[in-house]
């Protein structure tokens, strides 16, 4: 690179934050997620009931001023359980990427380090996995471990290994050719610490947008396994359990499966925009115009 | 005899080049058969057009790349032998400065913790003591001390190339293996950096081995110089007299395309002829004769042997003998 293109991309730099700040979806987006993660975290004390309280009196009650988004047909306040479900979908989402990166980022950078037939090996292990729809392989993986909410982070973690394990590998094979990787090894550093200290850095950038946007496919999953009653357990209430038993009385109250399917559209939403604002800052492709 | 510090003797090493499953494997032979010796405190230098094999040379210097056979004895050590931890102890006193002063740096490392790092992996100094190390290491390559909180990306080539060397003389090298450590700069910043490893190697008593496709910047630099082809050294001696004399018929229109301060030297100037042959396939016999003005018949038969001319001085050419 010449110094000129340096400065170039300091430049680019500077523009890619400048561009996340003047993305105005993306602000949304951001502003969209904190909401709903304040109202998670506050949930015991903002929930206007008891989420788990029945009252057979008040079943299946609409929208009213006492029951803002009405009752469901154990007479549970809607509200109350779809604030305290967003605890359970963001902490599976989370939990579940979080998982999912570290395992796939440590697969993905191996395979690239090694390279050879051990990469491409393990980068076809990973196409089989990817080929499979992940609702599939979540229930797959849910039926083989039996339904629990650890078993639920597993399951989504596993379906969305591939993507973190490519994002990972591509800009190991580019690295590994650099000098500096070769002046850490004329230096003495071991071949750990050379990964840890002056390669993951380097790629984290890429890894963070792949997570910001899987992270609404592992909230999607998450729902859809509740939803076909592989999620945690009732009465613990999720987005996508909730989704179920509204789904039972449609006809008559249509407000139990409304309101989580706003939920979820909401975060889904709210995480793509950020994602895409992200990829933006940080993909050179987009940055150049 | 005099103290050589480093003894390189008889170093090959050769990729697989394309070919794969099912097909024909072939070979580049990148660095054949090569020996040569640097004496503590001077200078080595290794010339040749690109794709001669100095690089790859360089790096079996270090086991950067492991060559396939041969010894690299330094300080007494075969450095191809050694295991793993003794391999480690051995580069503390052999470093390494590499041509592209934008890629040999970690982008998203500080300029003090890319000059700690080796201080701390060797268990050296940590801590308090690692900053006034950096500092010191900072102000021998003429840098401040304020560059030390700031990231690669903030400096100019030059720059660069010398938190590079700072980085390489952390570990208190004896030998430096410098890479074409100048030939990504300007001419103007050549000349700084030249100067700085001058001084480096006049204060400290570093030997270098000095790669470099430049022969005036080898005639400043080297007291020897060995000069490549096809990864063969075909001429080995004394620096000064290599390239007023040259032996080798190649050597001689290195020079010869090589600007001379010599208006004389300006009305002959013959072209090398020809590109370089690919290393994938060399011609039989003395893999320069298709270039070569003055070939023989036996040229293309045989590859000549080396032969010695004169005291100190190497050339692999028929004309010799």
């Amino acid at each position: 690179m010449t110094a000129e293109a340096v400065a170039i991309e300091t430049v680019r730099r500077r523009r890619s934050a400048f561009r996340f700040a003047a993305a105005p979806l993306t602000w949304i987006g951001a502003a969209l997620i904190a909401l709903i993660i304040v109202a998670a975290l506050l949930a015991p004390w903002i929930a206007p009931y008891d989420p788990l309280e029945q009252s057979i009196a008040d079943r299946l009650m609409p929208p009213s001023a006492e029951h803002l988004l009405g009752t469901d047909s154990f007479g549970r306040d809607v509200l109350s359980r779809l604030i305290h479900a967003a605890r359970i979908s963001l902490a599976v989402g989370v939990l579940s990427i979080a998982l999912a990166m570290v395992a796939g980022c440590a697969i993905g950078i191996t395979a690239g380090w090694i390279g050879g037939w051990f990469d491409s090996l393990v980068m076809g292990a990973l196409d089989v996995l990817m080929s499979f729809p992940s609702l599939l392989l979540g229930l797959m993986v849910v039926a083989m471990l039996g339904p629990s909410l650890e078993h639920l982070v597993l399951a989504i973690a596993i379906t969305e290994l591939a993507p973190f394990a490519r994002v990972a590998r591509a800009p190991t094979l580019a690295l590994k050719e650099r000098d500096f990787i070769e002046a850490g090894r004329a230096l003495g550093l071991s071949e750990l610490r050379i990964i840890v200290v002056h390669v993951v850095p380097n790629l984290l950038g890429d890894v963070v947008v792949v997570a910001s946007l899987w992270l609404a496919t592992a909230i999607r999953t998450e729902a859809s396994l509740s939803f076909i009653g592989l999620g945690v357990k009732p009465p613990t209430p999720t987005w996508g359990g909730m989704l179920r038993e509204g789904f039972e009385t449609i006809l008559d109250a249509p407000w139990l499966s409304v309101a989580p399917s706003l939920a979820i559209l909401a975060t889904v939403l709210a995480l793509n925009m950020i994602g895409d604002g992200l990829r933006d800052a940080v993909d050179p492709r987009l940055r150049r115009d | 005899m005099s103290d050589e510090i480093l003894i390189v003797d008889g170093v090959s090493k050769s990729f697989p080049a394309g070919g794969g499953w099912l097909r024909q494997r072939r070979v580049v032979q990148a660095v054949d058969n090569v020996s040569f010796s640097v004496v503590r405190g001077n200078s080595f230098g290794l010339v040749g057009e690109s794709g001669c094999g100095k690089s790859t040379l360089a790096r079996c210097l270090l086991r950067l790349i492991r060559p396939d056979r041969g010894r690299v004895m330094f300080e007494g050590t075969d450095i191809v032998q050694l295991g793993r931890r003794a391999l480690r102890r051995a580069r503390r006193r052999l470093q390494i400065v590499f041509q592209d002063p934008y890629a040999s740096l970690s982008p998203r490392r500080t300029v003090f913790q890319t000059l700690a790092e080796p201080l701390v992996v060797h268990g050296i100094a940590r801590g308090a003591a690692l900053r006034p190390r950096v500092q010191a290491a900072l102000a021998e390559v003429g840098l401040p001390a304020e560059v030390a909180e700031r990231y690669p990306h903030e400096f100019s080539g030059g720059q660069r190339q010398r938190i590079g060397i700072a980085r390489a003389l952390m570990l208190e090298p004896a030998l430096i293996v410098a890479d074409e450590p100048v030939s990504a700069l300007d001419v103007s910043v050549q000349a700084q950096i030249l100067r700085l490893l001058e001084g480096l190697r006049n204060r400290r008593g570093l030997s270098f081995v000095f790669v470099s496709h430049d022969l005036a910047v080898v005639r400043h630099f080297c007291d020897q110089v060995a000069v490549m082809y096809l990864g063969r050294i075909v001429e080995l001696g004394p620096t000064r007299k290599v390239l007023e004399q040259p032996l080798h018929p190649y050597t001689r229109m290195l020079r010869l395309a090589s600007p001379v301060p010599d208006p004389a030297a300006r009305f002959k100037l013959p072209r090398i002829e020809g590109e370089i042959p690919s290393a994938l396939a060399p011609p039989s016999g003395c893999p320069f004769h298709p270039r070569c003005p003055d070939a023989m018949p036996v040229c293309a038969a045989v590859r000549p042997r080396t032969v010695e001319p004169e005291a100190g001085r190497r050339v692999e050419c028929h004309l010799y003998g």
